[in-house]
């Protein structure tokens, strides 16, 4: 093989990369430009604090959708922060043994789970056995999807605490729990603030368990056994509709979920650049 | 504490537990116990989940399983009439099995490009800004992909693709049916897209793992950049990559709600995916699309759906962590 064609070969390995990339690129920008483009020209003071109009008719606003999306947000937190940090705790702190290693290796699988099979899991013990969609049915399904993001994330900042730190308060005699509470959470704490908002942003995104346990709705949160609406179900209903004042809400909708999952991927990225690189793309 | 003493207290602090266990301990746990049981009791939610949701599924499908047995999985029916129900999981297995085909046949090669470019040959500079843009990717939810699917990609879709491919093979059967973009094919391109975040940033992780003394070997032989990354990268890094494509198709496979706007939604044997411009359903949009008011046998049904997919879920994702996390390993390993 002469030098020529290996260069040649070598430059079109190259362009080929660079094409691979473009294709990556240019849907994500498609996404962003329509989203934009579509979004900004709905979203109005009206559009944000007013229910749903008549579909096909008048666009009325999506306010039940955004109080939906936020109840479940700070109520999944609720739940799934403290579980998802004290299980971190234990795999960082405990669980270098046979047992940690079991709980890691499932954590991960849970981590990838499709989450319609958790939608169905709730949907089967909360929404069939009480003829009811709700909120907290909804909050279960979605910590379900917290949990393990937090456990990880957690679990990989505090591994990064140096000894030196857990022998300085052992040497204090402070107890064990209060030094790793106070101590080693207390200097893990932004990677362990990275993995709490990595996974809200990826809670708000959630559909496909929400339809399962939450419904929908056109109106605010009345009670706790009533249907709510949230951000991406109410793009899931819209898309189903033929006119395109529907489509119009959901671009608006759509436009309101991104900006809230961009900022918060973007924000934590920009916050900690360099830092826990590794934990976060297997998200 | 001494040495030997840290040695076992980190290696089994819960053996060590047990054999220290007295009655004592029990009546008057110190703090230090109470908070390592209780952290004990909150990291076992990761198995009692995953046990919780097999037993519930089972039970679910218990009367779908029973009343039709093996032609719960081979049956092609989909009849809700009460009386004749009948519901077969063929269909929507093989429409599973086809879309999340279509999406890797066109993720992993395209994801491959991304990671040696962004690993290997890209400027240093633009590498990690490029690298992150990608993960955005991963970061935007399903639900704005089928949104943008339905809407947007289709008609590029419809008219660039799947237009000019049945006016030229039209007579081939897995071109046949009319074009419109509610298809096994759209439902698979855009899985394709969503899948190549994954496949691309766990493969550049491990083709980063990769020792550098083996790239310096293949430079001081007088290789090109590409030979390079063909010797001494790829053959090195070959399975991790294996392991992060299949970790893509278990997201493949268990993708909702975009590929439930833009497959079409067919039901019975009509969704047996003979052509790619046929509507189709997957197990997922199955039930996405059928579980509302669905009562008895169909909800028996719906669940049997999400205990398929659960255990092509489980089987898929346990496979692949352990090629990924064993690679990593040994990488990390071998580079200290």
């Amino acid at each position: 093989m002469t030098y020529t064609s290996r260069r040649i070969k070598d430059k079109l390995a190259y362009s080929l990369g660079l094409f691979c990339l473009a294709v990556a690129i240019v849907p994500l920008a498609s996404i962003l430009v329509e989203v934009v483009r579509n979004g900004i020209s709905t979203i109005s003071w009206q559009f944000l604090t007013s229910v749903p109009g008549v579909p096909g008719e008048t666009i009325g606003g999506i306010a039940p959708a955004i109080q939906g999306s936020l109840l479940l947000i700070g109520l999944t937190s609720l739940f799934g922060v403290p579980l998802g940090v004290l299980a971190g705790v234990y795999l960082a702190e405990f669980g270098d043994n046979k047992f940690g290693r079991s709980v890691r290796f499932l954590n991960d699988v849970l981590t990838e789970f499709p989450s319609i099979v958790v939608g169905v899991l709730i949907w089967v013990l909360l929404v069939v056995t009480t003829h009811e969609y709700s909120p907290i049915a909804g909050a279960a399904a979605l910590s379900i999807i917290m949990v393990p993001i937090v456990t990880r994330t957690t679990e990989e900042s505090i591994k990064t605490v140096p000894n030196s730190i857990r022998d300085a308060a052992m040497a204090l005699g402070i107890r064990r729990w209060r030094s790793t509470i106070s101590v080693v959470l207390n200097t893990a704490k932004s990677g362990v603030i990275t993995g709490v908002l990595l996974s809200i942003a990826r809670i708000s995104g959630e559909t496909a368990p929400l339809l399962l346990t939450i419904f929908g709705s056109n109106f605010f949160f009345s009670s706790w056994n009533q249907p709510i609406d949230a951000l991406p179900i109410r793009i899931y209903r819209d898309a189903f509709l033929p006119d395109s004042i529907s489509h119009q809400q959901a671009w608006g909708a759509a436009l309101i979920l991104i900006l809230i999952v961009l900022t918060l991927n973007v924000g934590v990225r920009v916050a900690t650049r360099g830092r826990y690189g590794s934990s976060r793309s297997r998200m | 504490m001494s040495k030997t003493e840290e040695v076992v207290s980190s290696s089994g602090r819960i053996q060590s537990f047990f054999r220290d266990f007295s009655f004592h301990r029990l009546t008057h746990p110190s703090a230090d116990d109470v908070f390592e049981i209780l952290s004990t009791i909150f990291a076992c939610s990761a198995i009692v989940i995953i046990v919780l949701t097999a037993i519930v599924l089972i039970r679910g499908s218990f009367q779908a399983v029973s009343t039709f047995g093996v032609g719960f999985i081979t049956g092609v029916n989909w009849n809700t009439t009460l009386g004749q129900e009948s519901y077969g999981m063929l269909p929507y297995i093989l429409g599973t099995l086809v879309t999340s085909g279509i999406a890797i046949g066109i993720g992993i090669p395209v994801s491959l490009g991304i990671a040696i470019f962004l690993s290997e040959m890209a400027p240093t500079s633009v590498r990690a800004p490029l690298s992150q843009v990608v993960e955005l990717l991963a970061a935007v939810p399903s639900i704005i992909y089928g949104f943008w699917g339905r809407l947007v990609l289709r008609n590029w879709i419809v008219n660039y693709v799947e237009i000019p491919l049945s006016n030229t093979f039209g007579s081939v059967p897995i071109f046949r049916g009319s074009p419109h973009g509610y298809d096994i094919l759209m439902g698979g391109l855009i899985l394709a897209i969503m899948i190549i975040p994954t496949i691309s940033s766990i493969s550049k992780e491990v083709m980063m793992a990769v020792p550098s003394s083996q790239r310096e070997a293949a430079y001081s032989i007088g290789a090109t950049r590409w030979e390079t990354v063909r010797i001494g990268v790829l053959s090195y890094s070959r399975s991790g990559i294996f392991g992060a494509s299949i970790l893509g198709l278990g997201r493949a496979i268990g993708e909702t709600m975009a590929i439930t706007l833009v497959i079409g939604g067919a039901l019975g044997p009509d969704a047996l995916p003979t052509s790619l411009f046929i509507p189709g359903q997957t197990l997922a949009s199955l039930i996405a699309g059928q579980y509302y008011e669905a009562e008895a046998l169909q909800l028996s049904a719906i669940v049997g759906a999400g205990l398929v997919l659960f255990g092509l879920a489980v089987v898929i994702n346990v496979f692949a962590q352990l090629m990924v996390s064993r690679v990593l390993k040994l990488h990390a390993g071998a580079v200290e």
